[in-house]
């Protein structure tokens, strides 16, 4: 049973490979263009393992500065990982021992939780281990490639790959959404409401880590204020 | 002052694990309280849906291009494909509009 479920893990992480080799590409690109070694690059993308943070992180650490700077860009642009491991926490099987909380949480990404939260039932460790085994692979080798060499992939193939992401965030999210309509309501409510923030004046200010928090929090919470979910329907469903 | 570019990835990679690590360590009992696990329920979508859109518009060269993979995305998706399908689908209809835009312009 858990190779089946490590199976399924790898097969569902293609996807999330593709669409990782072309943002790290770009950011080995970025990395090397500031001055960072490849190994460099190659180590931040290892450790991090998130497109937003290690940009942001990048820009600080070419301009010099500060440690605790960094923490705190850190901090609120990844915070909707917190959102996400908490998710994760209560769909955890129950009888997985303590230290996968520890492994699996170096890998909660953006692709990985949208993979992990769409399972039916419990979540295996596994499953996670599985997606990371060939995203996080596809991660650093799209740092190594750009920071080797910006013209190692054509540049239209980078941006035909841009999009392999948001394509696996919709074909979760939409199903769902096509037999249930609060579902689908949270859907459009939240795509309008990232909209707002990012063409209206002031709030088109705000970092979009914390964009996708609040956006997130709000839909979230009005919904569960408004249709509560009952027993029998939270089950097979994201 | 110089700053030690180990030091700065440490730096990066530690509050990165925490974020994701800490609420993971610490909610280990079951919720048991609806509103918060309704609100729990609706999270990936809300999430999703946020990330998704518009940041979409801007991930290819042109918005007309990302515009085309938005599209054949949802209609992938609409059908039940794959992830792996639909996110192709979208990745080939960006490079199909991206071949033919020259022409239009």
């Amino acid at each position: 049973m858990k190779t089946k479920d490590y199976q399924n893990g790898l097969h569902d992480g293609v996807a999330v490979a593709l669409g990782y080799f072309a943002v790290s590409f770009a950011f080995g690109m970025e990395a090397v263009t500031k001055g960072l070694g490849i190994l460099q690059a190659i180590l931040i993308s290892l450790t991090n393992v998130t497109s937003a943070g290690q940009f942001s992180g990048l820009g600080i650490i070419a301009a010099g500065g500060t440690y605790i700077e960094l923490a705190l860009t850190q901090l609120v642009i990844n915070l909707r990982y917190c959102l996400m491991s908490f998710s994760l926490a209560q769909k955890l099987d129950r009888s997985a021992p303590n230290m996968h909380r520890y492994l699996m949480a170096y890998s909660v990404t953006d692709e990985i939780f949208a993979l992990d939260a769409s399972l039916d039932g419990t979540l295996k460790p596994a499953y996670h281990y599985g997606i990371t085994s060939v995203a996080v692979p596809g991660w650093v080798l799209g740092t190594l490639a750009g920071a080797v060499s910006g013209t190692l992939l054509p540049s239209f193939v980078i941006s035909a790959l841009g999009v392999a992401i948001y394509g696996m965030f919709l074909a979760i999210i939409i199903p769902p959404a096509r037999q249930n309509r609060t579902i689908l309501t949270v859907v459009l409510s939240a795509m309008g409401l990232s909209f707002l923030f990012s063409v209206l004046p002031v709030l088109n200010k705000v970092s979009s880590g914390f964009v996708i928090i609040i956006t997130t929090v709000v839909i979230a919470g009005i919904a569960a204020w408004l249709k509560p979910v009952h027993e029998e329907e939270n089950k097979g469903e994201i | 002052m110089t700053h030690n570019i180990y030091l700065y990835i440490f730096v990066m990679a530690g509050v990165t694990y925490l974020i994701r690590m800490l609420p993971l360590a610490l909610s280990k009992k079951e919720i048991t309280n609806n509103y918060i696990k309704s609100f729990l329920y609706y999270v990936p979508y809300a999430c999703l849906a946020a990330m998704t859109f518009p940041a979409i518009l801007h991930a290819t060269a042109s918005i007309y291009s990302a515009l085309a993979g938005l599209v054949i995305a949802v209609a992938a998706a609409y059908k039940g494909k794959s992830l792996l399908v639909v996110a192709l689908a979208a990745c080939a209809a960006v490079f199909i509009v991206e071949r033919i835009l020259p022409f239009l312009q």
